[in-house]
């Protein structure tokens, strides 16, 4: 522990700035309401007449529009971070499902072994020898034929984090289950179970705050994987609707105006996507690095 | 061995047979297949007919059976929204998705390659970190967006290349290749670059990790203590030990690039089975949902397979641990 409170005190630079950006996104969405200009989803805040319109710093730039407006004349900037928000949102749902689910079945595997570890784990194989976007794709283009108002605003977003979850809980299930097997092993747990506390307690109570390291890791890594992936869904046409979009879904909307010149609209978003993930993903890196032993004795 | 062979092929079944359950499943609960077949205006006497003849009557089990047979047979009925038949639909499909694949993978090694060497030799050089940073943001950025910023710039700032379909291709019996025609060579560029971005950091950090631990080994000291020269080390003994796990992982990889190939394939309007799949999911075409996802099933569970079979082979332990 103690080399580990030593490399938390020699955080790199870049790690710094990445979460800061990352945090500054995140904040910025989470306020969206209060500090975007205009509200794009009030349909009667914009006007037809405005669309398409280039952003303020170009030539033909309106001064109330900071990075233009989309085909519908929604201000760019304040569907930027609205977006913004739904995509954390369905991203953060998404690994919080995955978590829950998968620590709890990885706890399962891990303390009981047997027949219920053999049944957890397969499942387990299986679905991860799907790439996550096909089964993502799958479970989503199912959900919209088996009832239509899967494409609304209020089911699309549960429909993209069960879309995006069943894939990922696998990862914790597996890290929760390697943990679990061996502080099974250890007096504590023996002397707990001596005691005869029942198998729900020991487990959550004495050997979960032991193995919830790592989950904390993969949550942060997941957490840009996930983000990626809706956005991903949005842009193909099975996630969010362009009445209430998500960061894939402006892109969606961006790159039918690319070939007219209309660049804006695709690349803005992109753009916050990127940083957004990027953020994110240097700091997970980190993180992973140093909760790797391996890697913590080369400093 | 033959233990583990049984166990191993019992499990590709088994998987393959839930793939086929969910396609069946689909295409027996989702929507009314009948009311997709007939006219309009067809009487209830003869949708029941219909139905009959389908033998949707019949229990689920039986129908299950069926559809098992037909799928065997290679029969996936008839498309929804193009009225032809899905078999057809698919290996009409195929080339153009194969073609991409296979591009994008020769480029991602032709350039993951030499620069994974190039980070592994000279860890803290300019170069590596460049790399090593340029990669980071190379996994940040979904295919989409890398797909839009290589279309703004080279299709419709600079027009230089073409931004969508194949270009002219050529019939060569059932495969129609575009690597024949110019038109069909400058087609491939960009979709074949975004493909390959995802592959490319991959092979990159894979071919540095490798190299770094073959480095490290004990021939790899005594060779240099016997005075060999670096170039020779580096690259006749180091590196040909260290590319053997970046040729599985691109095996394994081939059928990923194919399920990834459909956002590739929808940016640029490239008439592959990714293109195929996602036009299926936004019109409900069942059969072809249906069909696509025991295509790539069967292929994701036969790389699988094949390589867990070639793990055992090679490797006498991992069958002890299976048994």
């Amino acid at each position: 522990m103690a080399s580990l409170s030593r490399s938390l005190r020699r955080v790199p630079l870049s790690v710094w700035l990445a979460g800061l950006l990352a945090l500054a996104i995140i904040a910025a969405a989470a306020l969206s309401p209060l500090i975007a200009p205009f509200n794009p989803t009030d349909l009667t805040s914009f006007n037809l007449m405005d669309a398409e319109l280039p952003p303020r710093f170009s030539a033909e730039g309106d001064p109330r529009f900071l990075l233009g407006t989309d085909n519908q004349g929604r201000d760019l900037l304040s569907a930027m971070l609205y977006g913004a928000r739904v995509s954390i949102l369905i991203g953060g749902g998404a690994v919080a499902i995955a978590a829950v689910v998968g620590v709890m079945l990885g706890l399962l595997a891990g303390y009981f072994g047997g027949w219920v570890d053999a049944v957890i784990m397969r499942i387990g194989d299986i679905i991860l020898s799907f790439p996550t976007i096909l089964l993502a794709l799958l479970v989503a283009g199912v959900a919209r034929m088996l009832f239509p108002a899967a494409s609304s605003a209020e089911w699309a977003p549960i429909i993209l984090v069960g879309a995006i979850a069943i894939h990922e809980w696998v990862q914790y299930a597996r890290t929760v289950r390697a943990a679990t097997m061996v502080e099974s092993a250890r007096d504590y747990v023996r002397a707990v179970k001596v005691i005869g506390l029942p198998s729900r307690q020991i487990m959550l109570r004495h050997i979960l705050p032991n193995v919830m390291g790592p989950v904390l890791v993969i949550a942060t890594i997941n957490l840009a994987a996930a983000v990626l992936t809706e956005a991903t869904l949005s842009f193909l046409g099975v996630g969010m609707p362009p009445t209430y979009p998500s960061l894939g879904t402006l892109i969606r909307i961006g790159n039918e105006f690319v070939f007219s010149g209309v660049w804006w609209i695709a690349l803005f978003p992109a753009l916050l996507l990127v940083l957004l993930v990027l953020g994110v993903n240097i700091v997970g890196d980190w993180l992973r690095d140093l909760f790797n032993p391996k890697l913590r004795g080369r400093g | 061995m033959l233990r583990f062979l049984i166990a191993r092929l019992g499990q590709a079944a088994l998987v393959m047979l839930a793939v086929a359950a969910v396609s069946f499943l689909m295409f027996r609960f989702v929507g009314d297949p009948v009311a997709g077949m007939v006219r309009e205006d067809a009487s209830v006497q003869e949708k029941a007919e219909l139905r009959q003849a389908l033998g949707l009557d019949q229990p689920v089990l039986v129908q299950f059976g069926r559809f098992l047979g037909r799928t065997i047979r290679g029969d996936f009925g008839v498309s929804y929204r193009n009225q032809r038949p899905v078999a057809a639909l698919i290996a009409e499909r195929l080339p153009a998705t194969l073609e991409l694949v296979l591009m994008a993978t020769l480029l991602s090694l032709a350039l993951g390659i030499p620069l994974g060497v190039l980070c592994a030799l000279k860890p803290d050089g300019v170069a590596a970190r460049l790399v090593q940073a340029v990669s980071l943001i190379g996994i940040s950025t979904p295919t989409f967006v890398t797909g839009i910023v290589l279309i703004l710039t080279f299709a419709v700032t600079l027009g230089l290349l073409p931004s969508f379909g194949r270009g002219q291709t050529v019939q060569l019996g059932p495969w129609s290749t575009g690597f024949l025609t110019v038109s069909g060579l400058k087609a491939l560029v960009l979709p074949s670059i975004t493909l390959a971005l995802y592959q490319l950091t991959l092979i990159m950090r894979l071919v540095r990790s490798e190299l770094i631990d073959v480095l490290s080994s004990d021939y790899i000291r005594f060779a240099r203590a016997r005075g060999l020269s670096l170039r020779r080390i580096h690259f006749t003994l180091a590196l040909r030990n260290a590319l053997m796990p970046v040729i599985t992982v691109t095996g394994l990889q081939i059928g990923s690039l194919i399920a990834f190939a459909i956002v590739t394939e929808t940016v640029f309007q490239w008439p592959g089975m990714g293109l195929l799949f996602i036009q299926a999911v936004s019109f409900s075409d069942v059969p072809v949902m249906a069909a696509y996802l025991l295509f790539v099933g069967l292929l994701f569970v036969l790389i699988n397979t094949v390589v867990d079979l070639l793990y055992a082979v090679v490797d006498p332990r991992l069958r002890v641990k299976a048994s």
